[in-house]
């Protein structure tokens, strides 16, 4: 259930990267697609009533590892939404060049490419 | 086995280090940069025909037969790539000593291109998922950056359009590799092979539909291809090269073969799909090559129809299938980035890629001729060049697997290829002289050097099949993909 | 729209005096995530991003000329790849025979494990945080200032 929101927000997304005609509208219809596949990933390592992953000093190591959420994901959407940053500033760089060299953010105005 | 890890973290170190002393002194950066790439091509050449070694890193070795850590695979099949990366990465940085002296900064782009290739390594050699996937995306974002490199009109919209579809197709990647952690709890690929187990239900077919889309946008494999056309002809020549030779195999092609075959399994419909796009791809492919004008845009339809040739021999999954597929592989890396080179040659030389301005550079430049003449014949299969054996087994392998029409499919787009072909040659370099052909400047030697070596290698390529080569070489690349889901016996076993 | 020729006029008073107050707090925040990563959630990246907001906020409020005194391009570049060199040579160190023969080992904590729970106990988990740190936060506050100096520059051409 929880993750048919997920799906529906990587929808919204990948609607707006097919319709929208604003650069800049692309660009967060990218990190919007982005965020829902790593909400998607987060969701997975749910444990109904688990703790946080994070261990102290009173815990024993039993105990706590039955009953903590998984921090696998965890670790890989750190990776994922920094990989996510690093590509959307590429895409906002060569967004601005872009407007310099055009002079307009509307796709269908940059079309020189053609064939 | 210590030598694994040096494979991407050479690269790498390079990488990092040329832009802190480099940033004034281009030559340095030339031969640094030439020197890492001959180090890697000596270090995969040192590796072929050794036994599969698997290393695990940071010592995590497996308790009770339950992966701990990341591991990075050294079999039959890695050997394949890596050998493939660093060859075509060294030519193409002989060539880019004196192509890229007319940009500014080359040690931002000698930095790029040494991440691109730490990436691409790290995809062949890696046996986890998700570290498949931040591989993927270092190579992609390097090469993103490296289409914009001139920063003109057409290099940033191609660059662009390049981004947002690789962008999507990475995010598919990801979510089919959530749902296959989901459904076996792991990340690394031996054990979610025998988890599976060869038994794929819906939601793994789901996942392996998502596989399919990402890395056939990867691949640029039609209906997905729409990028490609805009993104190789916009970048510089020695980045085309790279970017049709090497980087769609590896992260489009070699990725797919890897997750399909080895962890999920090859079902008879999926291997029916795959044949299916291989065989649309290789059309379409050729049909839209025929009637374009810029030389490179040529060049960049004929990529997605050879692509589809390695396709659909990858789907058949049989042993001669696989072998011919994995040798069309190859050989296409090495004439494909010997066309590239050549239309950069051309581009260098007359200031323009309009093939109805061109004619009759033959004379002018005999070199850039001869080479291009090479690997024409060798991409349009006519013998004894290399790209004669490897179409021809691949149709001989549809035959054998009793699928005629995707046979005759091949055939047909082989004769369109060279009608393609032929009349790109007689365009550009027979016939008579028009504008463009008049002030010519000559070609630098650098880049002659890096085109003569890979016109040798298209005509020494079709040694390859002879059985001593192919049993170090091919066969056992071929047996590992075609083994499917025993990759995770010698995988987990050691 | 912020109209800004040369040399930009910033935000208020009020806003000026609390982030000069303010930026050297997050920055020790920043480091704190940063050092005790494998205790409590952060680690290097989250903590290399706070460090460069440190930096992001001076150029918001006072203009970037501000933020360039402090940190200058060039040595963000450099520090840049001396982080990523620092995190390679760590892993590699890992290769020598001594120290335990593999790629990326934590030889530190397989020689010397500290007790749980302290600072020290991670072995090359800290060098490594602080390596990525400095990678992260020279990598963001370099790719801020400059989309930041190409607007102001069309502008100029303008």
């Amino acid at each position: 259930m929880h993750y048919a929101l997920c799906l529906m927000l990587f929808m919204v997304g990948l609607y707006g990267v097919l319709v929208k005609r604003n650069l800049i509208k692309i660009i967060i219809s990218l990190i919007i697609m982005e965020s829902a596949v790593n909400v998607f990933i987060v969701m997975v390592g749910y444990r109904k009533d688990g703790i946080a992953p994070i261990m102290n000093k009173a815990m024993e190591a039993d105990a706590f590892v039955r009953s903590t959420v998984d921090p696998l994901p965890q670790a890989l959407v750190l990776t994922a939404i920094v990989i996510g940053l690093g590509v959307t500033a590429m895409t906002v760089a060569i967004a601005m060049r872009l407007y310099e060299r055009y002079g307009t953010y509307d796709i269908k105005e940059i079309r020189k490419l053609k064939g | 086995m210590q030598i694994i890890p040096l494979f991407v973290a050479i690269p790498l170190g390079a990488a990092f280090f040329i832009p802190m002393v480099g940033r004034k002194n281009p030559r340095l950066c030339d031969m640094l940069t030439n020197i890492t790439t001959l180090a890697l091509f000596l270090m995969a050449l040192s590796v072929i025909g050794k036994e599969a070694a698997v290393y695990w890193m940071g010592g995590w070795i497996p308790r009770l037969g339950v992966p701990l850590g990341i591991n990075l695979v050294l079999d039959g099949m890695s050997i394949f790539m890596l050998v493939t990366i660093s060859l075509i990465s060294l030519l193409v940085t002989v060539y880019a000593i004196q192509y890229m002296d007319r940009f500014t900064s080359k040690a931002r782009f000698y930095s790029l291109f040494l991440l691109m290739v730490a990436g691409m390594n790290g995809v062949a050699l890696t046996g986890d998922l998700f570290n498949l996937y931040v591989f993927l995306e270092i190579a992609s974002i390097a090469s993103y950056a490296l289409v914009a490199f001139g920063c003109e009109h057409e290099e940033l919209e191609a660059s662009f359009k390049y981004l947002v579809l690789g962008s999507v197709a990475s995010t598919l990647i990801l979510f089919g590799i959530a749902i296959t952690y989901a459904m076996t709890g792991s990340l690394n690929m031996a054990q979610i092979s025998t988890i599976i187990g060869g038994d794929l239900k819906a939601i793994h077919l789901f996942a392996v539909a998502l596989f399919i889309s990402g890395f056939g946008l990867k691949a640029a494999l039609v209906p997905f291809h729409a990028w490609l056309p805009d993104a190789h002809p916009s970048a510089p020549a020695p980045i085309s090269a790279m970017l049709s030779g090497v980087l769609i195999k590896t992260i489009g092609i070699y990725a797919m073969a890897r997750i399909i075959l080895n962890v999920l399994g090859l079902t008879p419909l999926i291997s029916y799909i795959i044949m299916v796009l291989g065989t649309i791809s290789m059309v379409v492919g050729v049909l839209l090559c025929m009637g374009q004008d810029d030389i490179k845009r040529f060049l960049a339809y004929s990529s997605i129809s050879q692509v589809g040739y390695v396709v659909l021999g990858i789907g058949l999954g049989t042993r001669l299938g696989i072998a011919a597929a994995l040798f069309h592989l190859i050989n296409h890396a090495v004439f494909k980035s010997l066309l590239f080179l050549n239309s950069g040659a051309v581009e260098y030389a007359t200031g323009t890629r309009d093939l109805n301005k061109m004619g009759g550079l033959r004379e002018k430049l005999p070199v850039t001729g001869a080479t291009s003449l090479i690997g024409s014949m060798s991409i349009a299969g006519i013998p004894p060049f290399s790209g004669f054996w490897s179409k021809l087994f691949i149709i001989l392998a549809c035959v054998q697997a009793e699928r005629f029409g995707f046979a005759a499919w091949a055939a047909g787009v082989s004769v369109l290829t060279l009608a393609a072909f032929m009349r790109l040659q007689r365009r550009a370099f027979f016939g008579e002289p028009r504008e463009a052909s008049a002030a010519v400047q000559k070609v630098p030697g650098s880049m002659k050097v890096s085109m003569v070596g890979l016109a040798i290698l298209c005509v020494v390529m079709g040694l390859l099949w002879l059985p001593q080569a192919q049993q170090t070489f091919l066969i056992p690349a071929a047996r590992v993909l075609q083994e499917g889901l025993d990759y995770a016996s010698y995988v987990l076993g050691m | 729209m912020v109209d800004d020729v040369v040399r930009p006029k910033g935000m208020s008073p009020i806003v000026k005096t609390v982030s000069m107050w303010v930026k050297g707090f997050i920055l020790v925040f920043g480091i704190y995530i940063v050092l005790y990563g494998h205790l409590t959630p952060g680690g290097g990246f989250g903590g290399g991003v706070i460090i460069a907001m440190a930096f992001v906020l001076m150029t918001l409020c006072c203009g970037k000329h501000e933020a360039l005194k402090r940190m200058p391009l060039g040595v963000a570049g450099e520090m840049d790849s001396v982080g990523a060199l620092m995190f390679l040579v760590i892993a590699l160190l890992g290769l020598s025979a001594g120290l335990g023969g593999t790629f990326f080992t934590n030889y530190i904590a397989k020689a010397d494990p500290g007790t749980p729970f302290k600072l020290l106990s991670g072995g090359t988990i800290l060098l490594s945080n602080i390596a990525i740190a400095l990678k992260v936060a020279t990598s963001l506050f370099l790719v801020f200032t400059l989309l930041v100096m190409l607007r102001v520059m069309y502008k100029d051409e303008r």
